[in-house]
């Protein structure tokens, strides 16, 4: 084994520094009828190069986004990942470090999240955000958690435009936070603000989502009074490169924002790892879940940083702790930071208008191929929903087929809309690309 | 002073080149749009590159040096499995694909399920979870299902922790609606049954353990255990944080538990990253089997694998898609590296868990004196009533000697703990060199205690005032709104909690 180090004469020395005559004898405080006898059935050892090949073969069976032509969104997106992201993360001390319990080893990852806890507050509108949490559904949870324990109060509002794995993950964690789950319906692909008003009354919180799952532009700054005037926090859930162009939560009005980071800084991989985000106004920091970094100096006055306001965490409070997480997600998010320092505020600009006039532009290719737009009155931001004429999941055989992947079948999560495509366009989709996608569509699914 | 990247932030400067798009821009509506841009930094690539590289050389990984920090399994991180998490196919793929087009990722995640379920003995897997917090979490919520399908739910309210238990454990007790049950530990590190006997009945709905537990020692009374639970109709959950003590020598099914997460980031090598990203799947019971998180990835009868969403029991969801892939890719190239002979990599950890054991078993205390597991706990108590110096001193002093300190003040029930766990990729030598600092310090502690309390003196800054930090609460840049610390010197007396 290549990454053991010991020698035959290493583990001699070693057993007779310790006393005993055989790494066998290490084991005599397991009770014989626990010890696991014979070996494990698992394929032989690889050696590297067999393992490469291995994983090569693995992977030529999956149809990446290098290889299709595709327009998937629904989550997770496409987005260009600049090559400092990969540069920085490679770095072993980064790449290979412990959280930062020990401030003097860790000055390095402790300023980048200090660093990242700042972009996401500029982002966001807000005064304070952790090191991270696991994704854009775990951080929803999170959010409930605070809005709980902030009001005392037992209902979460989630409007049903909020992406459906999100809305499960908040179901999944609701009966253990001791509360009750209500969905408002949308009307015409938004959410109508008396409808989310009259919900929200005694309600801990309320989550929407900007830009909504089907990629249009809530009401938002009426979703978030509607919650206040209610006196339940209000919780957006908001995408980072929106957020050049459409305004941050914090300044309509909103208690908390949460998201998914992986349009910023992380590739796509299946879904994970990636990082989700949780901000909040500072009346809320000490609910906060997880790590948070602050500012210090040593004794000197040098300026230094350390895991901070940890009384909130479970290794000091235990059954009393503001969450239950640990490891996060630290390398994802560094990853954002390095995208958001690479965009700057005015590459995060260009980014959304790009993905903005490239998505309008789509649309109007599809709809002159007779794929409408499902919801017409209704701006969006870079992904939009279309009506076909058939079933979109055959639609999305025959396109894939041709090469091209047009997008998600909204049918397995919203009844009635069996016929609805999602189609997601980045900043790496060109004017040429929606001209295939559209030829594909018209020949195969409008 | 090492500047923030938003005091290298020069208005008008990028990184970023972007294509070029003449396609009309579409309108954001007014009351929607953005009135006063973020303030990310602005800085050009050279400035931004070497931002992030003068950081690193102020982090010390396992790369760096030996990282014996216990219950964290710090173990090295091969770096084929960087090149093989960016494989095209693996890193660009979206998590939505059709079933046909990721047979290759669906086919690597059955086959890390198998294998998680021959290691831990339990027939079942779910990668979903994204930690090993989010894998206790998920198993109590499993424990609530199955319970809630029986019609006890309303009578099973306690979960029995003993208390050596990572702070973890009672938190996700909370966070799944339970009440906690404390149960002590013995004279020799095990669990107390006497103590035990008396706190599980007909309102235990189960006990979460680590075995062996944070002491470094495993559990001599775990078939008692197993019967006491079992009996009373309660279940079992395995925290797997030490799971890297007994690959292929004790399996958690065999000792009787119905679920176990495995931290896919200390036994199977995904790099911690300062944090993060790890993995936390769950291996279950046949009968906790139909409550896993959907979608499960099955292997269908022709051959081909896909999810299944229909299980009508499922707790549901616990977080997006199928869990974190990357870590899958690189847990299982580790696992695949290895195959049987991950035994041989449990048994070299505990080898040299206890060779560090027995070279300072003399010159600290040692609370528990048995052979060990993969890690062990000494204590500073002695040097700290005789000479001052306590275990955070020693801590901040390891790094003087190139060293990342161990888990210190934990577990709880050992005052001034040290938690050291070598793992088995450390060659003796570095093994040696460490137990002369170790020694070192005891020496100094004698001969020189100052050079301890104002260590460290080889790092770019000294001990910081953590609750200065606490106080000031400064969690974000100030631009020119907020104050910045700088300049301001700590207060005398460096904190001495950690």
């Amino acid at each position: 084994m290549s990454h053991l180090s010991l020698t035959d004469a290493d583990r001699e020395a070693m057993l007779a520094a310790i006393g005993v005559s055989s790494i066998e004898d290490l084991f005599a405080d397991i009770p014989a009828g626990v010890r696991f006898q014979g070996r494990l059935d698992l394929e032989p050892a690889l050696s590297e190069p067999e393992l490469v090949a291995h994983l090569e073969e693995l992977a030529s069976r999956n149809a990446h986004t290098g290889v299709e032509l595709s327009f998937l969104g629904a989550g997770v997106y496409d987005h260009y990942v600049p090559a400092v992201v990969d540069a920085v993360l490679q770095r072993g001390e980064f790449l290979t470090a412990y959280t930062p319990y020990q401030p003097e080893m860790s000055q390095g990852v402790l300023q980048t999240i200090f660093e990242y806890q700042t972009a996401i507050c500029e982002l966001t509108g807000m005064d304070v955000s952790n090191a991270s949490g696991y994704d854009g559904t775990t951080v929803a949870a999170d959010a409930c958690f605070i809005a709980r324990h902030a009001t005392g109060r037992t209902r979460i509002v989630v409007a049903e435009t909020v992406n459906p794995q999100v809305r499960q993950v908040v179901k999944t964690y609701a009966p253990g936070f001791g509360l009750e789950v209500v969905e408002v319906p949308h009307r015409a692909g938004t959410t109508d603000p008396d409808e989310f008003a009259a919900a929200c009354r005694d309600a801990a919180g309320a989550i929407f989502q900007q830009p909504n799952f089907f990629g249009c532009l809530e009401p938002a700054p009426d979703l978030a009074a509607a919650a206040n005037d209610a006196g339940a926090l209000a919780i957006a859930h908001v995408d980072p490169v929106s957020l050049g162009v459409l305004e941050a939560p914090g300044n309509y009005g909103c208690a908390v924002a949460i998201g998914e980071g992986q349009s910023a800084g992380n590739f796509q991989s299946f879904g994970g790892p990636h990082y989700g985000f949780i901000a909040a106004r500072a009346d809320y920091t000490r609910r906060m879940p997880g790590r948070i970094v602050g500012e210090t100096t040593d004794a000197a006055g040098k300026r230094g940083y350390v895991l901070t306001l940890q009384t909130r965490e479970q290794h000091i409070r235990r059954e009393k702790a503001t969450s239950n997480i640990t490891t996060n997600q630290t390398l994802l998010a560094l990853a954002g930071l390095v995208h958001l320092t690479w965009l700057g505020p005015q590459g995060l600009r260009e980014v959304g208008e790009t993905c903005m006039a490239l998505a309008e532009h789509a649309k109007e290719r599809l709809a002159a191929v007779g794929a409408e737009p499902l919801f017409p009155d209704k701006a969006t931001f870079k992904e939009f929903a279309v009506r076909l004429g058939r079933n979109a999941r055959d639609v999305v055989r025959a396109a894939r087929a041709r090469g091209v992947h047009p997008g998600h079948p909204l049918g397995r999560d919203y009844e009635g809309l069996d016929d609805a495509l999602l189609v997601a366009v980045t900043e790496k989709r060109t004017a040429a690309d929606i001209e295939r996608l559209a030829a594909v569509v018209e020949e195969v699914g409008a | 002073m090492t500047r923030l990247i938003y005091e290298r932030s020069q208005p008008g400067r990028r990184a970023a080149t972007l294509p070029a798009c003449d396609l009309p821009a579409a309108a954001v509506p007014p009351e929607l749009a953005r009135k006063r841009p973020p303030r990310l930094p602005e800085v050009a690539e050279p400035e931004l590159v070497r931002h992030f590289t003068e950081l690193s050389t102020r982090n010390f990984g396992i790369d760096t040096g030996f990282y014996p920090l216990g219950s964290c399994t710090m173990k090295h991180n091969p770096r084929v499995n960087e090149r093989v998490v960016g494989i095209p196919g693996f890193r660009d793929l979206h998590p939505l694909q059709e079933e046909e087009g990721a047979q290759g990722a669906l086919e690597l995640m059955w086959r890390l399920q198998e294998i998680l379920a021959e290691v831990a003995g339990l027939p079942a897997v779910s990668l979903q979870p994204a930690a090993g917090s989010q894998g206790e979490l998920t198993g109590l919520m499993l424990f609530r299902a199955y319970f809630a399908d029986r019609g006890e739910l309303d009578q099973r309210r306690e979960i029995v922790i003993p208390d050596t238990a990572h702070g973890t454990n009672p938190a996700s007790v909370t966070m799944a609606g339970f009440e906690l049950v404390g149960v002590k530990t013995d004279a020799r590190g095990n669990i107390d049954v006497a103590d035990l006997r008396g706190k599980v009945g007909a309102r235990t709905a189960g006990l979460m353990l680590t075995n062996p537990s944070t002491l470094g020692l495993f559990d001599e009374n775990i078939e008692e255990i197993e019967r006491i639970f079992h009996g009373a109709g309660a279940l079992m959950y395995y925290d797997g944080a030490n799971l890297n003590a007994v690959c292929g020598i004790s399996r958690p099914g065999d000792m009787g538990f119905d679920v176990v997460h495995i931290n896919l980031h200390k036994t199977f090598s995904q790099p911690h990253g300062g944090g993060g990203p790890g993995g936390g799947p769950i291996a279950v019971a046949a009968s906790l089997e139909p409550f896993l998180p959907v979608p499960a990835v099955v292997r269908r009868d022709d051959g081909t694998f896909g999810l299944d969403f229909d299980r009508p029991k499922s707790i549901g969801k616990v977080r997006g898609f199928t869990g974190p892939f990357g870590v899958f890719v690189r847990s299982y190239a580790y696992i695949r590296s290895y195959g049987p002979g991950l035994r041989e990599m449990s048994e070299a950890a505990v080898l040299n868990a206890n060779y560090l054991l027995a070279r300072l078993k003399d010159a600290y205390d040692l609370p528990f004196d048995r052979l060990c597991m993969h890690e062990f706990v000494l204590s500073a108590r002695t040097l700290k009533k005789e000479h001052g110096v306590s275990a955070l001193d020693v801590a901040k002093r390891l790094m003087d000697y190139g060293f990342h300190p161990p888990t210190i003040y934990f577990p709880l029930v050992v005052a001034e703990a040290l938690m050291i766990e070598p793992t088995e990729t450390e060659p003796k030598e570095r093994l040696d060199e460490f137990c002369e600092a170790m020694l070192a310090i005891v020496r100094e502690a004698a001969s020189d205690p100052e050079v301890i309390h104002s260590a460290p003196h080889t790092r770019p800054v000294g001990r910081l005032d953590e609750v200065k930090a606490a106080k000031r609460s400064v969690v974000r840049y100030g631009f020119e709104e907020h104050p910045d610390l700088a300049g301001e010197p700590a207060a005398a007396s460096a904190p001495k909690g950690a």
